[in-house]
């Protein structure tokens, strides 16, 4: 195969990867988009292994048959509810391979001569490349563990944080112009050695420094992240295929990560710098819980009397549905309040659960059709309408404070008005406040009814007390 | 302890203070539970209903006055005309009393339960406030009044309601206006839309619109500024230009309508004049007007209370006993708003209730203690309706304002040091950049805007697959490791091997957690 109809190869690779993201724009063009994508990966994959490799064929081929199945079997194996876990895995190993490609080039290349210009470049490449390489894999593996709650969804705030930081960049500046300046004189491995080493050290504090409910923003910069270290690789290859696509995944990253800011209320910088919330929430203290007036608690019959009595229904999930593993049994009460008519609808905030389209995928897996699925903008307006509004597991989100109190921590955050509705129905473990650490004047409105327990189980006996009605 | 329910003697009151029912659930809080015979037969409650829920049905009034602990009644102790002695005068040193006592009016009626040594607690004075709702019996019965009231209405409205197109001809729908939108207007606006009325409402405190509209009523705007809502979520007395605004509107609004119900009241003061004799000739011939205010005397001033009166073909109703002309209603809910009360005040539910002022509900309720009389009771921290989220909408609006304004200014100059970096970078990129480069860093910068443009588009519900599909198109990366791979130095063509490896999991893992769950988003 000639260097043309590699290239050629390539494009149409490009094309198809576009296609892919296009198609996802509605979920019947989602099925033939992802197609898409397999058969630009497969052309990719087929036009180098011909056009380009020429010998080490066993080691090619075991290393596709090793990977492939292990990446197969996790997709086969894993819960929806791990979602957010998967993805931050395969970020970090994204962020490895790149590592890995960068230092193989930098050892491999001799025979080709550059200019001392290119050469210059090429190596600023090699550095980017490996430095933002390893800031995807370490930062990724923490966001893995604080994900799979191997490590505390607190923020971990060290004194001088900033500064420590900026030292590591400083530091990073440094040993790049040292890199450059030694590289075409056949030295520069210490350097790019010494800043891998601190590139994996600011990736591990930089998310351990962001709490729990951040997450789906840290989730999606490093799928940024690890696009814009593909793109590097490529500048580094000069290979078009590498760079389009990671701009292209870069840039679907970094508009995740907007949205869910701006779903937030909150800079993305303040996100990234860290520190915000507590984390798991601590109780209120009982003063200021006590000003806010009395809490209405109702058990799961009386709540399944009241969604019987409703006509129009919105099913508010958060992350506690995901905790609890409750879609399922949210959808066996949706099947049977639609059988008796009862409309219902969900409704989607933007940030809940621990990454972006987490409560979808979670909807979607126990079969709740997309088209009764709404998003924060395309339901708000008809709350006034709503019956009952059933919040499972989510506070912040739900919270009134956010447009009426403007010193409030989350003020200007758009959230869900379902305190307008007639009555709201909210499913809670305890008292305790959500990621903000705001208390939340939600549960002590007059039409707010408050259902203490495990989702799971008060979800199940709210099934159970509506089929023996029906 | 023991319940007493004797029958209520003031003429043509239909209600009593207990259900069967509500006996029952009393009887589980530890209480026995006993009823004058007959009691309930008015409010369609025989005595062998009493009788099957657990209740002892006993023969006389004056058995159940001295055989209780504690006297469930409607009305305020009157003279009893069958013993002829004052109801107060059966009670006994320790025993308490619960009804409607209307303390502010009756200061006497408190000063002998005083002397007699009872505890004395008032329906008509239990706090408004959330937590007191469900033993608020004024809301319950106020609601059963503006029901009534339409019906009343109608019985004298020689028209339909609703409005109909028939073989014979249109039929116009019949013009409510309600006045005062509390619990009974609220209660009128949602009758008289769903007989099929248009309906108009008028209130002075503008907060209750959005509750007059959720009724499917009209809310009429005065054009006057001016904070209605006093203490407790009530109306307030007006300024004297706001009333005159006030009746400007009512004249015109009553040339139009067919039907006024007027329910405008203001604590412990009389009833607001609304429509005066001269507004009231605006109306057509045949029009009704219903006063719930009559009992303290009236918002019209030609209502008659406690009767209906025809003057100039229009009909005045000043019925005082509305709730009472629903008994077996009012008599259920007011048992139960009792019920409610009677469980806060017996926490252990042995059937004992203790007196604790430390509970506000109590506090406010309890008009004579132990032979004190306590009422007026310090005032209620918290109102129904706080005004206080308005207030602080208003206090925090400028700061608001100032931010966006400052943000603004902020965001005219960001762009522009933002365009300046870049042509600055793009500059030196440009005069120093190998051609090579360039022409790269074209394909990356074009490739960046086609991922803006198609990422906008993807459904937010597709957040995640999107994630996990780019997650594997990143790992084209691959291609670096295939380049490598066949490079002569070990070292590097099993770094390259690695790099296969954990790419070729990237890509089928990816794709297929996707095509997994893409395969459940269905209709």
């Amino acid at each position: 195969m000639t260097q043309g109809l590699v290239a050629v190869c390539y494009l149409a690779s490009a094309v198809l990867f576009i296609q892919a993201l296009g198609g996802l724009s509605h979920p019947e063009s989602a099925r033939r988009g992802n197609l898409y994508g397999i058969i630009g990966m497969s052309l990719a994959l087929l036009a180098t292994v011909i056009g380009v490799v020429s010998a080490n064929y066993t080691i090619l081929i075991g290393g596709l048959v090793v990977g492939g199945a292990v990446g197969l079997v996790a997709a086969r194996r894993v819960q929806m509810t791990q979602m957010p876990e998967l993805v931050a895995i395969l970020h970090s190993l994204v962020g490895l391979a790149a590592v890995l490609v960068g230092f193989a080039n930098f050892l491999g290349h001799g025979g080709v001569t550059l200019s001392p210009a290119e050469k210059a470049v090429h190596d600023i490449e090699t550095y980017l490349g490996i430095l933002i390489g390893a800031v995807t894999f370490s930062g990724s593996i923490i966001a893995f563990g604080k994900l799979s709650a191997m490590i505390t969804g607190k923020p971990l705030t060290l004194p001088g944080r900033h500064l420590f930081n900026l030292a590591l960049l400083v530091a990073t500046i440094w040993f790049g112009w040292v890199f450059v300046r030694d590289s075409p004189l056949g030295g520069g491995l210490t350097p790019l050695l010494i800043m891998t080493g601190i590139a994996l050290v600011f990736g591990v504090h930089m998310v351990m420094a962001i709490g729990g409910a951040d997450m789906p923003v840290v989730v999606s910069m490093l799928n940024s992240y690890s696009g814009w270290a593909a793109a590097a690789t490529g500048f580094m290859l000069n290979n078009d295929l590498l760079i389009v696509t990671g701009a292209l995944v870069g840039s679907s990253g970094a508009i995740l990560s907007y949205i869910m800011c701006k779903a937030m209320n909150r800079k993305f910088l303040s996100v990234i710098a860290g520190g915000f919330g507590t984390g798991d929430g601590a109780a209120a203290p009982a003063g200021e819980a006590a000003d806010q007036g009395e809490v209405v608690s109702v058990d799961a019959t009386e709540t399944a009397a009241m969604l019987a009595d409703a006509k129009d229904v919105v099913i508010v999930p958060g992350y506690g549905m995901a905790v609890a593993q409750a879609q399922h049994t949210v959808f066996e009460i949706t099947k049977l309040l639609r059988g008796k008519g009862v409309k219902v609808r969900f409704a989607i905030h933007p940030v809940a659960g621990r990454m972006p389209g987490h409560m979808n995928v979670l909807l979607a897996e126990a079969k709740v059709p997309y088209d009764i699925v709404f998003e924060m903008d395309e339901i708000n307006e008809d709350f006034p309408d709503v019956d009952v509004s059933l919040v499972i597991g989510a506070n912040d989100i739900v919270n009134p404070s956010a447009e009426d109190e403007p010193n409030s921590p989350i003020a200007g955050m758009p959230v869900l008005q379902v305190w307008k509705g007639r009555t709201t129905v909210v499913m809670k473990r305890s008292m305790a406040t959500g990621y903000a650490g705001v208390q939340n004047p939600l549960f002590f409105k007059e039409n707010t009814r408050m259902l203490f327990g495990d989702a799971k189980k008060m979800l199940d006996g709210v099934l159970k007390a509506l089929s023996d009605a029906h | 302890m023991k319940i007493g329910v004797p029958k209520e003697i003031h003429d043509g009151e239909m209600r009593v203070a207990t259900s069967p029912d509500v006996a029952t659930q009393l009887q589980k809080l530890g209480f026995t539970v006993a009823i004058e015979a007959g009691a309930g037969r008015t409010a369609n409650f025989e005595d062998e209903a009493y009788r099957q829920a657990g209740v002892t049905v006993l023969g006389d009034a004056a058995s159940v006055w001295s055989s209780s602990d504690i006297i469930l009644k409607v009305r305020a102790p009157e003279r009893h005309p069958a013993l002829n002695v004052d109801e107060v005068d059966l009670l006994r040193p320790g025993q308490m009393l619960i009804a409607f006592l209307w303390p502010a009016q009756n200061p006497d009626l408190l000063k002998r339960l005083a002397a007699k040594g009872v505890t004395a607690l008032a329906m008509d004075s239990v706090p408004r406030i959330s937590r007191a709702q469900k033993m608020d019996a004024l809301s319950s019965m106020a609601n059963i009044a503006g029901y009534r009231a339409v019906i009343e209405a109608a019985e004298h409205f020689g028209r339909f309601f609703t409005g109909q197109i028939t073989a014979a001809g249109r039929i116009p729908p019949a013009k409510v206006l309600v006045i005062g939108a509390g619990v009974a207007g609220l209660s009128a606006i949602g009758t008289a839309k769903s007989l099929g009325a248009i309906v108009r409402a008028f209130d002075t405190r503008p907060e209750v619109k959005d509750q007059v509209e959720s009724m499917g009523g009209e809310f009429l705007d005065l054009d006057f500024k001016e904070e209605g809502a006093g203490v407790g979520g009530y109306a307030k007395v007006m300024s004297p230009e706001f009333i005159k605004a006030e009746m400007a509107l009512f004249a015109k609004q009553a040339a139009e309508v067919d039907i006024i119900i007027t329910t405008a009241l203001i604590p412990g003061k009389p009833a607001p004049k609304l429509i005066t004799a001269d507004t009231a000739r605006l109306l057509k011939t045949g029009s009704v007007i219903v006063d719930l205010a009559a009992e303290q005397g009236g918002n019209c001033e030609l209502t008659e209370p406690g009767r209906v009166a025809k003057k100039d073909g229009v009909t005045f109703i000043g019925y005082t006993d509305l709730p009472s002309r629903l008994p077996t209603q009012a008599s259920q809910l007011y048992a139960t708003n009792l019920k409610h009360l009677l469980s806060d005040m017996c926490p252990k539910k042995d059937g004992t209730v203790v007196v604790d002022f430390n509970d506000e509900v109590v506090r406010g309720a309890t008009v004579v203690k132990e032979g004190q009389v306590t009422w007026p009771p310090p005032p209620p921290k918290l109102s129904a309706e706080p005004p206080k989220p308005s207030a602080s909408a208003r206090q925090g609006a400028p700061p608001t304002t100032k931010v966006v304004e400052a943000k603004k200014t902020g965001g005219a100059a960001g762009p522009m040091i933002a365009a300046a970096i870049g042509a600055l970078a793009l500059y030196f990129v440009g005069a120093y950049a190998p051609a090579e480069f360039l022409q790269h860093f074209t394909v990356f910068v074009l490739a960046c805007f086609v991922g803006y443009m198609v990422v906008w588009n993807v459904t937010p519900a597709l957040h995640t697959p999107l994630m996990s599909v780019t997650n594997a198109i990143s790992s084209i990366i691959i291609i670096g490791g295939l380049i490598q791979i066949s490079d002569a130095n070990p070292l590097v063509m099993w770094i390259a091997g690695l790099t296969v490896t954990l790419t070729a999991i990237n890509i089928t893992g990816g794709f297929a957690v996707t095509q997994r769950m893409l395969a459940m988003f269905r209709k």
